[in-house]
């Protein structure tokens, strides 16, 4: 059974900083509290403040913490020791790297009872498999014989939730337990967490920067801002009539409008045409296939300042496909023709216009840029190599850059670890716009962001389009970001073209199942929507 | 710096930096600079500045630290402070200078190595593996029976000794920032190899590889000792740090002045490298700096 969680004018700082500035909250025993907020909001502060856990360099400053009759932030090492685990069990965001690889997954399970010793190893095991199949993992009663990277990731996250709840504890924290999955996965997990933490009547701490995966999850949301509580309530109200004007920009930022921007005209010629493109890794076998194929038999058609959107869940191949385009994996049949004139596969044979008109955007802006480079070394490079710029319209250039996506030309002197995400995405894409390239291929660039630095950033392409009339290859899992900004959508399954589906058309189907799969997975803003999805699957 | 944005930019920038440098130096780091200073400036200035010359002996054999003798004397009765100080020149410049050339054609290399593809990786990597093989004091043997003892020979071979170890680990280095994704882009950008060797790559490993050269001087000043051991080395009656403590072990139960000094000498210089180099502002502390 779950227990009262009362936090009272908690405060956790690091240096001279506030991290966490006085906030106060009940949870009421079985109900579950989801903490949303931006990056460096405080929430994940906040919830490991609740056992009595400060991170390296911060410090729980004041107030209290009461889970049931215990006060947390006086016990001693040794009593929180015995709190940790047993009466609070954690679920942190990466599985992957919760999990020690180097023993059994079942060892590592049942080792908080073992530990706190409320159950006896062979009982332990029992439960722990029980569990396993409570959480609709495949061969419960072997799985736990694997090793952390023989399952998938998916599976990985609810194991661990096997692991948290061994122990019986009164309070469960899940900390963004599905950010880092595929939507398809994200609905199964979510599904099991929600059924466990129910029928067990835990009471939950749920963290997430989603609001439409909360809405699933959570009785009550606690908005966090620079630390600061900005609004809580129930789901309903609080997504129905948000008070607080963050609230608002949360809902809507998770609320994607369609960014009608310059679509492409119909007799506009063709940038990019694509036919019975297959790549893979390895050494060519026979019949110069090569030994993993990732992409197979692709055709495409991308007309000028046209946006057409990939999408498909990891390894359905649509970062090849952008690799591939930009001359990184010669592919092993097919061709490729830009402008009318065929593109080499191969880097090396392109031309420095060819490169220069088509430029790549990373998801990752933290490994995208150099760290011992300055913002305007960066954004000079393209610069000078393609057009030979120096001096006074160099330093213009970059300026007009700067201000184009809507960077203070102060950054301009720093290096990239001195930028926050948002930022950094941002100078990425003015890198790429520098080449005043014809088609900028983007693979995934909003996935590392928080929900409204991502909706800015989208908003940003969207008006680089109207402006420039640039071309866009979007690569994304998220169905919402592609439908967003893009004309037509190519979905992708196992390194092949499923469909192709026309922005007029998004609403109307019937469209490819796989689509439709898709399409269902994502979580939409309102409360009982994986409630009625429950109800369909058992319909069906 | 050939991509600063002004031209009168340049020298504040640079000088900006260096600024920023020291300015991170905590006490330690201060204190390694003024020890490394100390030992340099002994080098180049110390014989000339002495009173008494190293080779001249005669007096007591081990004597005690005494006014006349301010580190002793020792086995053939010559002044021990005078001694330390002419072998600095050796220590200080061949081991620096081996050090220097080792790890910069070691990083060198593995740059190339990384930067470039399989099979050039592949044909060095096994080169400088067959170079590892080979025992490092039979192959100074090979080496100064071959061309004979010099101070160039001494630093050409302690630097090919120890290129292959400074190369596998700046190689290993390399080989991961290569993988990055702002690598990749600078070569869709269609940059040329020397360009992601010198300006993406080498930056984001030098603080690594500072470490790794201070590793490799110790190790470098404990060849040319065991070099000079076997009579391969410097050539008496000159003598580096590492001879003064071998020719003088004797004392050593009885802990002699003669052996301790140049013993202290040569543990100073090592560890104020070290501490120079841990005070360098490396990837971690550009990142706490950033912040």
């Amino acid at each position: 059974m779950g227990a009262l969680v009362v936090v009272d004018k908690l405060t956790v700082s690091a240096g001279s900083a506030t991290l966490v500035d006085a906030l106060s909250f009940t949870i009421r025993p079985g109900e579950v509290l989801a903490l949303i907020g931006e990056s460096g909001s405080g929430k994940t502060t906040t919830a490991l403040a609740l056992m009595g856990h400060a991170r390296r360099g911060c410090r729980i400053s004041g107030g209290s913490v009461r889970i049931g009759d215990v006060d947390v932030l006086s016990l001693a090492p040794r009593q929180l020791r015995a709190l940790r685990g047993r009466t609070v069990s954690y679920i942190a965001q990466s599985a992957a790297a919760s999990f020690d690889p180097s023993r059994s997954i079942l060892d590592q399970v049942v080792e908080p009872a073992c530990l706190h010793g409320t159950l006896p190893r062979g009982e332990a095991e029992l439960k722990a498999i029980a569990l396993f199949r409570e959480l609709a993992l495949p061969e419960p009663e072997t799985i736990g014989q694997r090793y952390p990277h023989q399952v998938s990731g998916g599976q990985l996250q609810r194991l661990m939730a096997a692991m948290a709840l061994i122990t019986e504890p009164d309070v469960v924290i899940l900390d963004e337990p599905t950010t880092a999955l595929d939507v398809t996965t994200q609905v199964e997990v979510l599904r099991a967490f929600r059924r466990v933490v129910r029928e067990r009547h835990v009471t939950a701490v749920y963290v997430s920067h989603d609001l439409a995966v909360v809405a699933q999850m959570a009785d009550h949301i606690l908005v966090l801002r620079d630390g600061r509580m900005r609004e809580v309530g129930a789901t309903e109200r609080l997504l129905a009539s948000p008070q607080n004007e963050y609230t608002q920009s949360l809902l809507a930022a998770a609320r994607p409008a369609t960014r009608t921007a310059g679509t492409a005209r119909d007799d506009a010629d063709v940038l990019l045409r694509v036919k019975g493109l297959s790549a893979g890794y390895g050494a060519p076998g026979p019949g110069g296939k090569p030994a993993v194929t990732i992409l197979e038999d692709i055709d495409l058609q991308l007309k000028r300042g046209q946006a057409i959107g990939v999408i498909g869940e990891s390894g359905s191949g649509k970062t090849t496909l952008a690799r591939v385009i930009a001359g990184l994996l010669p592919p092993s049949t097919g061709t490729m023709e830009f402008d009318g004139r065929a593109l080499p596969p191969a880097l090396g044979a392109r031309s420095r216009d060819n490169l220069r008109r088509i430029q790549i955007v990373f998801q990752s802006a933290d490994t995208a840029l150099n760290p011992s480079q300055t913002i305007d070394r960066i954004l000079a490079r393209p610069l000078q190599f393609y057009r030979g710029l120096k001096g006074e319209p160099l330093r213009k250039r970059i300026d007009e850059l700067l201000d184009l996506v809507k960077l203070p030309r102060t950054l301009a002197g720093r290096l990239p670890g001195g930028l926050s995400g948002g930022q950094k995405q941002r100078v990425n894409l003015a890198r790429a716009l520098a080449a005043e390239p014809d088609l900028i291929l983007c693979d995934e660039v909003t996935s590392a962001l928080d929900t409204v630095v991502g909706a800015a950033v989208l908003d940003l392409i969207a008006e680089l389009r109207k402006e420039l009339g640039v071309s866009y290859l979007f690569i994304s899992h998220d169905l919402h970001t592609v439908r967003a900004v893009c004309d037509e959508i190519v979905v992708m399954q196992y390194g092949r073209k499923l469909a192709q589906v026309a922005r007029a058309d998004y609403d109307r189907g019937p469209h490819h199942p796989y689509y439709e799969q898709l399409a269902r997975a994502v979580p939409e803003l309102r409360r009982g929507w994986l409630d009625e999805m429950d109800a369909q699957r058992k319909a069906a | 710096m050939s991509t600063a944005i002004h031209a009168g930019s340049i020298d504040r920038s640079v000088l900006r930096r260096w600024r920023d440098r020291l300015a991170h130096f905590g006490p330690t780091g201060w204190l390694g600079l003024a020890v490394i200073a100390f030992w340099a400036a002994a080098a180049i200035f110390g014989p000339a500045l002495m009173s008494q010359r190293g080779d001249v002996g005669g007096g007591d054999v081990f004597a005690p630290i005494s006014a006349a003798h301010w580190f002793g004397t020792d086995y053939l009765g010559r002044d021990m402070l005078a001694r330390v100080i002419e072998g600095a020149r050796y220590t200080v410049g061949v081991a620096f200078g081996a050090t220097l050339l080792a790890s910069g054609t070691g990083t060198l290399l593995a740059l190339l190595a990384a930067a470039s593809g399989r099979w050039i990786d592949g044909t060095l990597s096994r080169a400088l593996d067959t170079l590892t093989a080979i025992p490092s004091k039979m192959f100074a043997l090979l080496m100064v029976a071959g061309f004979g003892s010099s101070v160039t020979m001494l630093i050409v071979t302690a630097a090919i000794i120890y290129v292959p170890g400074a190369y596998r680990i700046a190689r290993s280095l390399a080989v991961n920032i290569n993988a990055l994704d702002y690598v990749t882009v600078a070569r869709t950008r269609g940059e040329g190899i020397v360009y992601v060797m010198l300006q993406e790559i080498l930056p984001n490993i030098t603080g690594p590889m500072l470490a790794d050269f201070g590793l490799r001087f110790v190790y470098v000043v404990l060849l040319l000792a065991s070099l000079s051991f076997l009579g391969l080395g410097i050539q008496p009656p000159e003598a580096d740090w590492g001879s003064l403590v071998r020719e003088n072990i004797e004392t050593l139960a009885s802990g002699g002045a003669a052996v301790i000094a140049p013993s202290i000498a040569i543990a100073s210089l090592t560890i104020a490298v070290n501490l120079v180099i841990d005070n360098l502002p490396g990837r971690a502390a550009r990142e706490r700096g950033a912040r």
